[in-house]
């Protein structure tokens, strides 16, 4: 294992986009079902193409789908070990030599609807590092992370952001049942 | 198509800070949760495997996925707002998990009404999941609503949309 990096090489990474992966399948209609079946979502854009086709100009996904459409197959032949979603989390916590980490809150943000058929891009940046504060699980770094998804046209569709706080626990700390 | 799918349910002028949105009360059950997580392709095994969530988790079962609860909150919004209402953003904070067994109540409160500058009609929504009253997630959503019976979030592209 290499010795933690300083602070000011991880900042250097700042607004610099990681991890670009394309989706391994385009958008579909059958997740969309699944996904309103699933929460019994009747929203006529789903299921009314007369409705979607007057409202959004053909049909949509859910929005809060975003996420979905990345998530890799359980299993596909020959392929290489993915990334891990959040993967700069997982380094920040490496890099920096903090073994806890929780995430506090994540926000999505929607733009341009996305569309059966479409293609969607994802790529990770890194917006910020804190300076070091203590908190009632350790002491750390907060971070924010951003998930930028894009469609072929290269349009914006969303973007998620993520909080995180990497720690050390301290001698007798409580517990960190919900670390990621 | 009903004759009038293409009418806006709700439109901004009819929406006060303070209203509420009618509640949703749902019974979890194990289906829920694991047709919840396949749907949004989340194989983890806590997710369907209540062996695995009880050893290795330390839950007492199975329990919903973020992924799945943001598609519940979806629907909890556009039950209220109709087709034409259109998500900006939302913010989640996870509090507790949720089981089968379990009856998930979600509540909203509006507590914005706003016009941004390209005219986009803006309202912002307070919304609980909680079970047995206890609270297990928040999200606070910003919802785009037609200002008239003309409008429509889902036409505004570029500098007209403003999440």
């Amino acid at each position: 294992m290499t010795a933690a990096a300083t602070v000011d090489e991880v900042r250097a990474l700042i607004g610099v986009p990681q991890y670009e992966e394309t989706g391994e399948f385009p958008v579909e209609r059958g997740y969309i079902w699944t996904t309103c079946a699933s929460v019994e979502n009747g929203n006529p854009l789903f299921w009314d193409d007369a409705a979607a086709r007057a409202i959004t100009g053909g049909p949509i996904a859910p929005p809060t789908m975003l996420s979905v459409w990345f998530r890799p197959h359980h299993w596909a032949p020959g392929r290489d070990a993915p990334h891990l979603p959040l993967q700069i989390h997982f380094d920040l916590k490496e890099r920096l030599g903090l073994p806890e980490a929780v995430m506090s809150d994540n926000t999505i943000v929607f733009h341009e609807p996305v569309r059966p058929g479409d293609v969607l891009t994802t790529r990770q940046v890194l917006r910020s590092v804190s300076d070091e504060k203590t908190t009632k699980l350790g002491t750390g770094r907060f971070w924010v992370i951003d998930v930028e998804y894009t469609n072929q046209a290269g349009a914006l569709v969303g973007v998620e952001s993520y909080t995180g706080f990497g720690y050390r626990r301290p001698p007798t700390g409580p517990d960190g049942a919900d670390a990621r | 198509m009903s004759p009038d799918v293409t009418t806006p349910v709700l439109l901004l002028g009819e929406v006060a800070v303070g209203d509420r949105l009618p509640e949703l009360a749902y019974d979890v059950t194990a289906t829920t949760v694991v047709l919840g997580a396949l749907a949004s392709r989340d194989w983890r095994p806590m997710h369907h495997d209540k062996d695995f969530a009880v050893e290795r988790n330390g839950t007492r079962d199975i329990f919903l996925n973020t992924p799945n609860q943001a598609a519940w909150f979806e629907r909890f919004l556009t039950d209220w707002t109709g087709p034409h209402g259109r998500l900006g953003r939302m913010t989640f904070r996870m509090l507790g998990s949720v089981f089968p067994g379990d009856t998930m109540v979600l509540s909203g409160v509006v507590d914005e009404v706003t016009v941004d500058g390209a005219g986009c009609g803006w309202v912002g929504i307070d919304v609980t999941l909680s079970v047995g009253g206890d609270v297990k997630t928040t999200c606070d959503a910003r919802v785009a609503v037609p200002v008239d019976t003309g409008d429509n979030p889902w036409s505004r592209t570029g500098a007209r949309w403003q999440p």
